[in-house]
Formats: C-alpha cells, structure tokens, sequence
C-alpha cells in the first residue's frame, strides 16, 4: 500500500450545492500534506471525507486502503482533529488521556504525558479553561497518543496567536518524523503551510486545482516577465496559470516541465504563497469569464 | 466507552439518586404509620358497617401527598426525557466534541449503544423506584380512594406499578431522537416536551380504554353509583348519577355512565342544573309532592327504593379493578415497542444522516 488517501471522482453536496466535486487525488504515504484554499473551498468537507465524519454523494475515497471510519481498525488507524479543536469542557486533562486510553487499543499513555508535561499543563485542569493553544494542543496530544499512521487537522491553527501557531506546528511535525506518520492538515493559510508541508493540495471553488510534491510543485512554475506578449504565442508546452499586463510588459506565471531558453524572459523562482495564490486566482479569474461569456 | 458515559452522566445521576433516596426515607418513615391507620380504620368500621364513611376521612386527611407523590411520578419520566434525553447528543453536536469521540476508534454505532443502554437503563431504575415506591406507599390509600383517584382512574393508574419505567424508556429515546433531528438542545427539550405531553394524553384518552374490550353492564341505583336526590320543583325528581363509579366494583374505571328508564331509552335532560362534581344530573318524571320521592321523604332510602321499583337503572361500561395488572403489563410493552422503534432510528439516523 503506498496511497495514504486515493480519492476517484469523490463529491458531496449539501442539498443542492456541491460543497466538492469531481475530486481525484493520490497521495502517497509518509507526507505532510498541506491542504490549502479560500474559506468555503471544500477543505473541512474534504477531510471529513477523509475521516468518515462524511458520506459521500458521489465517486469514493479510499484512507490507507479502507473505506473510512467503517470499523474500529479503520478508525484507529487515522486520527483526526477537527476545527476549533473541540475537548470536553467539564472534563480535566487526565481524564481526557483516561478517554483515549479507553477508546484506543494501540493508545500510547506514556507518549500522552509526556507531551503534557512538555506543554506544562497540570492534568488536573479542567480543559474549558485551556487558552486556545493549550486546548489545540491537547487535541494534538490525543489525535497523535492515539498511534495514527494518518493523522488529519482542520484549520487546527486558524484561532491561535503566531507563537502558539509555531509551538503548534513544530509539535506537529517532530511527532511526524518521530513516528513516521503522514499528515494532512488544512489552513486558508498558506504561510502555515509553507514551514512543514512537503505535498500541497489547492482547493478552490469545489474543486481541486493543483495537487502535488512541493519541491516538484516549486521546479515546475516559474515567473517569466519580459516585453509584452499574447499567451498564444507562448510554447505549447507552457500552461499559464495566470497573467497580468502592462502596456510594455507581461508578467506569466507557467507550469512547463522543460527548461525556459528563451532570452526575452526574465525567469524568477515563485515562493509556494505566490503559487498558491496565482492557482487560486485563476479559479476566480476562469469563473469570471465564465459568467461574462454568459452575460453576452 | 462505559468510563466516558459514566463520566459524563454521573452529575445528573448522582443528583436523581439523591432526590430518590430522600424520597424512599420520607415514604419508608411515613409508609408503615399510615397502613396501621388504615388497618386500625378498617377494623373499627367493618363491624358497623360504615367504612365508606371511614374512606372518605381517611383518604380526605392524605390526599394532598397522595397527589403530590402521584404527580411526582408523573413527572419524573418527562424529566428525564427531557434533561438526560435531548441533551445527550445536542450537547456533543453544539461543542463539536462529536468530532473528537467519533473519531476515537470505536463505531459511531457502539458510541450510541453504550450511551443509549446505560443511560436508559438508569433512566428506567429511576422511574421504576420511584413508582413502585409510591405504589407501596400509596396502597392504603388507593384501596380508600373516590372512584376518580382510584388506581385505574387515568392520572393514577400512570403513577403506579411498572408503567413509569415504560414511560420513562421512552421519554428518554423520544430525548435523544428529537435531540438528534434538532440538534439544538433547548428547541430539543421544548419539543421533545410537547411530543411526550402530547402521547400522555392521547394514550389514556385514546388508547387505554381499548386495551381490553370494556365490560357493560346495568346497575340499580344506591349510594355507590348516585350522589343523591333532588327536587327542584316543577314535579320531576332528579337525579345525582356518578359518572366514575358503578356499584359493586369498587376501583372500576367507569368509561361511560348514563341513566336509561324503564323502557331502555337513555334520559338526557337534566332540567339545566348541575350537581356536584363527577356527576350527571338527570330529571326523571317521579312525584316529589306524594309518595316516597315526597319533600318529607327526601333523602329517604325509600326513594331510591321506588325508582329501582319503577325501572331506571344506571348503564355503564368500565375496566374493573381487576384488570390493572393486565393493563400495567400491555402499557408498559406499548412504550417498550415504541422505545424499541425510536431507538432503531436512532441508530439509523446516526449512520445515515447524522455528521
């Protein structure tokens, strides 16, 4: 088994509205994957998905080979913690480590405390009155004590101040390469995203614009700017991913799998922000042709 | 999965074992004190034959804990219902922390059943002490009860035997259900309070009196069936027809009760006046100025006498005494059906559509 999630023309809608569509993904085990795209995108239906908190309305999904959240042994192998991080707020931390061990075969308690007594959280607090942080770590403490081999995280930063984000993440990812896990975790943030992920999904209106290797993702676009130029006589092999203009010049950002030679451009290397952004963007930019064409 | 449930129902569950425990010391202190009264009572009246005088005193001195605790039996399965019930998913479904147990490795569906089981299981202990307590406690008094507050009457008959734990059973399911499609706990508990209150009513309005076919019967009148005579003037005598009791089945539940005369036709006009409560006034043609039924002879038992003579009769329908058992046992298995059936959707809801 090398896929840690396979997704084949996976959707699912709300009543009417198609909250994702037509998603075909494959990602490999043993990544951080970042799943990235504007609030309303698709990402927490995506995930929930993922996790079995979802049916989906159409296509299927596979999560280490399993449908997901079917069986306990499904369930125990993926580990999720979902937005706003939610604990119990009438139960101390103890007790929440008490819950995991219970509900958990291949729960690992001395893992659990000592990342509690890392944090510097006293186990007989109640969690209601966690700061933010402390909370979202405490769901970090049960999602990885759990043993996942996938562990997923919706928006699992998006309340956090940028300190308690940093602690965050760098938790995250030293219990990654520790325990050799993958990861998937979600943010409208791409600069979150940018420090621990090494394969990025870009989710835009419903849909999956752009999934890949980060560093292959990085060798693949590039910005050319130079004298003004149409897109049409650009090579073949170069996909504009978007476009901007000024009376003399052309800024493209492309995605070619061949050396740019050509000496009229000036070719920079884009930050994974600036590609993110660029992929998201064209999403807006096509629906807005899109609506002017039928406004015509 | 039993230590979280437990965890998070021991507030509440503490709370309704205290109440019980105080409740069951107040009835096991006060229950033996009032069953010699009412043995010393008996004893005393059986001789001369006035223990229908001795009842009326005895239950008068008691019925306001008499209705307390009734009600208090009443009340507790729509308790629960309502504060074990509709909470115990909403609560979950308003902090999200559905999202943190349901992705521990147990099924969505064993989550359910344990937390279905267990606290429905107590929910029914509560109720089920509770009843049968204030059934041993009431027993002299349901013996001496007015025909409207004997054990069949609908208000009673709930409070007693193993009915309360039927009701509870499913109060707490309907909870949950109602929980589960609102997924907001106060809409949940209001709603969930109207749909039990509603099927309180309906069930002895509707379905208990045809649990069994009910038994019809004719009666002459006496004391136990008419609530004395009148004679208003005008020449016609009326007469005070109970409309909860029908002689020589003490304790019956009297579904219906009319006045028929000699010829078998029902008497309907009552000359516009009332009598007193749970009773019909009926006018039948009999002199009040001469004979029996005369002024002076009011209220002789010659009187009644002379309208047995003359054919009026009491026809009534009811559920004797006898059946209580019976109908404990089919009303508690109606709601154990019904709890069965909301607790199958349930479960069916939670993998369907729930998430």
């Amino acid at each position: 088994m090398t896929s840690v999630l396979e997704a084949q023309a996976l959707g699912r809608k709300y009543g009417k509205r198609w909250a994702l569509r037509e998603c075909t993904i494959d990602i490999p085990v043993g990544h951080v994957v970042g799943l990235v795209g504007p609030n309303g995108a698709g990402k927490t239906t995506l995930l929930k998905l993922a996790c079995g908190q979802l049916e989906p309305s159409a296509g299927g999904v596979t999560v280490l080979g399993g449908r997901p959240g079917d069986t306990p042994a499904q369930l125990a192998k993926v580990g999720f913690v979902a937005q706003d991080t939610p604990v119990y707020a009438g139960l101390t931390i103890a007790e929440h480590l008490r819950l995991g061990a219970r509900l958990n075969p291949r729960w690992d308690e001395a893992m659990a405390r000592e990342r509690i007594a890392q944090l510097g959280l006293a186990p007989a607090q109640r969690a209601g009155k966690l700061s933010g942080g402390q909370r979202a770590q405490l769901a970090l403490t049960l999602g990885l004590a759990k043993r996942p081999e996938l562990l997923i995280l919706d928006e699992p930063v998006a309340s956090l101040d940028p300190l308690a984000r940093r602690e965050f993440l760098q938790g995250l990812t030293e219990a990654a390469v520790a325990h050799k896990l993958s990861v998937l975790l979600s943010s409208h943030l791409v600069s979150d995203l940018e420090r621990i992920c090494d394969y990025v999904i870009v989710l835009a209106d419903s849909r999956v614009q752009m999934a890949g290797k980060v560093d292959q993702i990085m060798a693949g676009h590039h910005r050319l700017t130079g004298p003004r130029r149409d897109p049409d006589r650009l090579p073949a092999d170069q996909h504009v991913i978007s476009a901007s203009h000024t009376e003399r010049q052309s800024t493209y950002v492309v995605r070619t799998d061949t050396p740019i030679h050509d000496p009229a451009w000036t070719v920079t290397q884009l930050s994974l922000e600036d590609l993110v952004l660029a992929y998201m963007d064209k999403r807006t930019a096509d629906n807005r042709r899109a609506a002017l064409e039928v406004q015509r | 999965m039993i230590w979280l449930t437990w965890r998070q129902f021991r507030g509440s569950a503490t709370m309704m074992a205290a109440v019980l425990v105080v409740l069951a010391a107040a009835l096991a202190l006060t229950g033996p004190n009032l069953a010699s009264d009412y043995a010393a009572g008996i004893a005393g009246c059986t001789p001369d034959n006035t223990c229908l005088d001795f009842f009326d005193r005895f239950f008068g001195e008691y019925d306001i804990p008499f209705l307390a605790l009734t009600l208090v039996v009443l009340i507790l399965p729509a308790l629960v219902g309502l504060f074990w019930g509709a909470p115990l998913i909403t609560r979950e479904l308003e902090a999200g922390t559905h999202l943190l147990v349901w992705n521990q490795s147990i099924t969505r569906g064993r989550w359910l059943a344990v937390k279905l089981g267990l606290t429905g299981l107590a929910a029914m202990a509560a109720a089920g002490v509770c009843g049968l307590a204030v059934t041993w406690w009431s027993d002299p008094l349901d013996k001496s009860a007015v025909p409207e507050m004997a054990q069949m009457a609908p208000v009673v008959f709930g409070a007693r035997g193993i009915a309360p734990m039927g009701y509870a059973a499913f109060a707490f399911v309907l909870g949950v259900t109602v929980g589960m499609l609102v997924r907001r706990t106060l809409p949940a508990m209001a709603l969930t309070l109207a749909v039990f209150a509603a099927i309180q009513l309906a069930m002895p309005l509707l379905v208990r009196p045809h649990l069994m076919p009910p038994v019809p019967g004719t009666f002459e009148l006496g004391r136990e069936n008419m609530d004395g005579l009148g004679a208003p003037g005008g020449g016609s005598l009326q007469i005070f027809l109970r409309t909860s009791a029908v002689p020589g089945h003490a304790g019956a539940w009297v579904l219906s009760s009319k006045l028929v005369d000699p010829s078998g036709r029902t008497i309907s006009s009552g000359d516009g006046s009332s009598g007193p409560s749970s009773t019909i006034v009926r006018a039948v043609p009999v002199s009040t100025t001469s004979g029996p039924c005369s002024l002076q002879g009011l209220p002789a038992e010659g009187c009644t006498a002379e309208i047995n003579r003359l054919g009026y009769r009491q026809q009534a329908t009811y559920q004797p005494l006898e059946r209580f058992w019976p109908f404990q046992w089919i009303e508690t298995g109606i709601y154990a059906l019904l709890t069965l059936g909301l607790a199958w959707f349930s479960f069916w809801w939670l993998r369907r559509r729930l998430s």
